[in-house]
């Protein structure tokens, strides 16, 4: 535990854990309403969705700002971990749907008679948990695989796995697929018999967010601090060298980019019963070039940076939205430009250099330093 | 004397046999006047099956409110200038009383009289009224009408017209109760080429929601079924090739959106994420080019476009170096945080064309020139701007080979390509050469958007739907080869539209790439790669 995070950080870390995942549900379900203290369902909302962002923003970071690997797709393993659990939210609805049917609505809508095979065993609870985990891994593995033996790198997997995901989008658009077409999954009654939208589900389900967050910082930590974690930053530097010295890079690339498709499916199946709905929209390419920003704005290359990042842009974008609507595509374009150009080391850099300053015998975040020196 | 004989003779006869055509039937011509609109409707459809002569005038003044009954409801007349006349023999009968009040028709009347008023027209010797006539009946269901249909089928010399009435009758016969004259009717279809009828028989072949066939009896949906084969076997040969042409069409399409980018990308391997919105920026500019014309030079509207290819050119060129001088030289050997940088500056161009021109997307019109096309057999048509537009982008093609091949400030790009610090010491000035290269690929995308306003929509988001397109386009086709480009841009049209048929658009577009996912495993660099030893790809 100790040799994870120096004391410090660990104080921090379970303080900001212990607000996150004990007072803020406190005060939402025991403190009365009118109380100044009570944390509305919205924030409850807002927040449980934010720390599912930020699981997938550490994805990112993990394959993009320690492997150097910039995936342009991991907003496909997010929505394949949510469309998993989002089948099993179906099948929970029962004959409570609009057609009274044992099928999902869109079915009887589609005039199928039967469930299609491949929601055989989407009311089970354990097999959804297992298909959560394996659909995302399963793809990214063998999409990884292929590709890193190619030694297909750089920009090009980038651009590859934007097309993967925007196959996939345009996929599972179609009503055929049996994955409800445009309008996706929605509606949602239950979860393991609980009402979807009682204050003490939807708490539990944040909670649960934000302990499946702390998680993936910690499993993050222990990998990027590892000797493996090690290889991946030199994998991120200098591929070449390291190939020449006789490290075999397709299994280390291939491990970590399907850790961090599971992880990102993981947060996608936390995100969809606490949203309500998901839809082909998910795995648009934008969605999934936002990912990479959130990990960018945080700082790259450090843990706390991505999700610093997913909390301050999903803010942002919350905040423009309501405020100003027309301005959100001006100020995410321009964080676009500015952090790439000016921030490269992000919020965490622009911190750590400050301390610098202040203390020149500090260091700058492991990591961080070899990102200047790349090309 | 045996002329007057004769005439007399001539009016005994004619007596004679009026009764067998001319008289009408009084009581039928009053049932117009009926209570009951399907009394009616059954009084117009055999009136027309008469065919006399006055049921023209009969149905004439039906439709113009000036039909009346008398006597109780019992006979019906013509009410002229404050005059009757007997509707069934065209008799006068005295002044129009007072309180007269014609008979009043409804909607469905109506429609039913201009049907019937069509059949009859048919017979016309002006060819505008027969064939007006042909097309309003091919909506109708007037049952009756058929045997009309035929006889002036028999008569009619002009093929369209005979055609349309083909349709007409066909489509009657096959709403006929009589399983017999349906599959007569199927049987005859199967000259058509129209794809209306093939519509049609496809029609009665499929299934309803309960499962039965459209057309009940089995003989019928056998002849509707031949009938569709003969069809589809004729018209193969046109199809294919008009596949073919849609997909070097589409090809095309794509050869503009991404040469800009083989320029770009494949030259100075700089991602240009924004290269989408200067298509659009493109687009834009053909459509305030066109306002100025609108206003400024009427006259000369039709060539609006081709003042708008420099005008587009000019502009994209100015954004994308003012793009390369602002922002991406600081970026130079980091291709990740370009692709970052430039998908931001795509969003801020976006919600930037938002804001000037409305998030709605804009009119722009085909000049007289570009709309219409060659007419094919079996109701094809080669549309004019897809022609244009394809012989276009090969034009395009060739200029950007002249100037990367043929001339010094290609050369200075080839060379800045090949070994920059080389040509630096040389003289070259390679930042002037980054930015002017920058500008034609830009600039060449702002060409790309004007034929595109030309085929499509023209909104804030066009450039998005063709940014994936055109990076497949040009990694499948090997960066740095304006040949790969091609290939790759017209093959993956071809592949695209000749599985559109059987898979369906989107499908399509799924399976092109994913083939061309699988593409890169097994060639990495495209189709053609620059040979050399680096180790770093």
């Amino acid at each position: 535990m100790t040799r994870l995070f120096p004391l410090r950080v660990w104080t921090a870390i379970l303080a900001i854990t212990a607000v996150l995942v004990v007072v803020i549900p406190v005060l939402h379900l025991a403190v009365p309403e009118t109380s100044p203290f009570h944390v509305s369902s919205f924030w409850i909302t807002l927040l449980g969705k934010f720390m599912c962002y930020a699981v997938v923003a550490l994805a990112m970071d993990l394959i993009w700002g320690y492997t150097g690997i910039l995936s342009l797709g991991q907003g496909l393993f997010f929505a394949l971990g949510g469309y998993a659990f989002g089948m099993y939210l179906m099948r929970q609805i029962g004959r409570d749907g609009v057609y009274q049917s044992d099928l999902p609505d869109f079915m009887v809508f589609l005039d199928w008679k039967e469930l299609p095979w491949y929601w055989a065993l989407s009311d089970s609870f354990a097999w959804t948990l297992l298909l959560v985990v394996a659909a995302p891994g399963l793809i990214a593995f063998v999409f990884g695989f292929f590709a890193f033996r190619s030694r297909i790198k750089g920009v090009y997997f980038s651009i590859i796995t934007q097309a993967l995901t925007y196959a996939a989008m345009l996929a599972f658009f179609r009503n055929d697929m049996g994955f409800g077409g445009n309008n996706g999954f929605t509606d949602f009654k239950r979860i393991l018999g609980f009402p979807i939208t009682a204050p003490e589900t939807r708490t539990a389900l944040y909670v649960l967010s934000g302990l499946v967050l702390l998680g993936s910082l910690l499993l993050a930590r222990w990998i990027v601090a590892s000797k493996f974690g090690r290889v991946l930053t030199a994998i991120r530097d200098q591929e070449s060298r390291l190939m020449f010295l006789g490290y075999r890079t397709l299994y280390f690339k291939l491990f970590i980019w399907t850790v961090a498709a599971v992880m990102s499916g993981v947060a996608g199946a936390l995100y969809v019963p606490q949203v309500g709905i998901i839809n082909p929209s998910e795995m648009s390419p934008a969605n999934s070039i936002e990912i990479a920003i959130w990990a960018a704005v945080g700082g790259r290359g450090t843990l706390f940076g991505p999700i610093l990042g997913a909390f301050a842009v999903n803010g942002a974008k919350t905040w423009f939205t309501v405020a100003y609507p027309e301005l959100w595509l001006y100020f995410l374009g321009l964080l676009f430009v500015l952090v790439t150009l000016l921030l490269p080391r992000g919020l965490m850099g622009l911190a750590g250099s400050l301390r610098l300053r202040r203390r020149p015998a500090a260091g700058a975040p492991p990591g961080a330093e070899a990102l200047e020196a790349r090309t | 004397m045996l002329l007057h004989f004769l005439r007399a003779l001539a009016c005994v006869l004619a007596l004679i046999a009026a009764p067998a055509w001319a008289a009408l039937d009084p009581s039928l011509v009053a049932q117009l006047g009926a209570e009951d609109s399907d009394a009616r409707v059954e009084a117009i459809r055999k009136l027309v099956a008469t065919e006399d002569p006055r049921v023209v005038e009969i149905l004439k003044a039906l439709d113009g409110d000036a039909l009346a009954l008398i006597d109780s409801g019992k006979r019906a007349v013509v009410v002229a200038d404050g005059k009757l006349s007997d509707a069934a023999t065209g008799q006068p009968a005295g002044a129009a009383p007072a309180n007269l009040e014609t008979i009043v028709i409804n909607n469905r009347i109506r429609g039913e009289v201009g049907a019937a008023l069509a059949a009859l027209r048919l017979g016309s010797s002006d060819r505008a009224e027969r064939l007006a006539a042909a097309k309003e009946l091919q909506g109708s269901d007037n049952e009756d009408a058929l045997p009309i249909l035929e006889r002036a089928m028999a008569k009619e010399a002009d093929p369209e017209i005979k055609s349309i009435l083909a349709l007409a009758s066909a489509s009657l016969a096959l709403k006929s109760s009589e399983p017999e004259l349906r599959a007569r009717a199927a049987r005859a279809l199967a000259a058509s080429n129209d794809p209306q009828v093939r519509q049609l028989l496809a029609t009665m072949l499929t299934k309803q929601k309960d499962g039965s066939y459209n057309e009940p009896d089995e003989t019928v949906r056998a002849a509707a079924q031949a009938s569709l084969a003969e069809i589809n076997a004729r018209l193969r040969t046109t199809e294919i090739g008009l596949a073919l042409f849609s997909g070097i069409s589409l090809g095309s399409i794509l050869l503009l959106a991404a040469l800009g980018l083989a320029i770009t990308y494949g030259l100075m391997g700089i991602i240009n994420m924004a290269h989408g919105e200067f298509l659009m920026i493109g687009a834009y500019a053909t459509y305030v080019v066109q306002g100025l014309f609108r206003t400024h030079f009427p006259g000369a509207f039709d060539w609006y476009v081709v003042a708008a290819l420099p005008v587009a050119f000019a502009v994209t060129a100015a954004v994308g170096m003012a793009l390369e001088r602002g922002v991406l030289r600081w970026l130079y050997g980091r291709p990740l945080e370009t692709l970052l940088t430039t998908w931001g500056v795509s969003l801020l161009l976006i919600q930037a064309s938002r804001m000037i021109f409305g998030a709605q997307n804009v009119e722009v019109e085909n000049p007289g020139w570009l709309s219409g096309g060659f007419v094919l057999g079996g109701g094809y048509v080669l549309p004019f701007n897809r022609i244009v537009i394809v012989l276009f982008a090969l034009a395009v093609l060739a200029a950007v080979w002249l100037v990367i091949n043929r001339t010094r400030m290609g050369l200075f790009v080839r060379g800045v390509t090949q070994n920059r610090a080389m040509a630096s010491c040389t003289g070259v000035p390679t930042n002037r050469v980054d930015m002017l290269t920058f500008g034609l690929g830009s600039g060449v995308a702002g060409l790309g958007g004007v034929a595109l306003s030309q085929i499509g929509n023209v909104g804030p988001d066009l450039g998005q739907s063709y940014i994936v397109d055109s990076f497949m386009v040009v990694v499948l086709g090997g960066v740095g080869q304006l040949a790969g480009t091609v290939i790759a841009a017209f093959g993956l049209g071809s592949i695209a539209k000749f599985l559109e048929p059987w898979s369906g658009a989107v499908l399509a577009k799924i399976m092109v790439l994913v083939f061309i996912i699988l593409f890169i495993q097994k060639r990495p660099q495209g189709l053609f790669a620059l040979k050399g030893r680096s180790a770093e790809a």
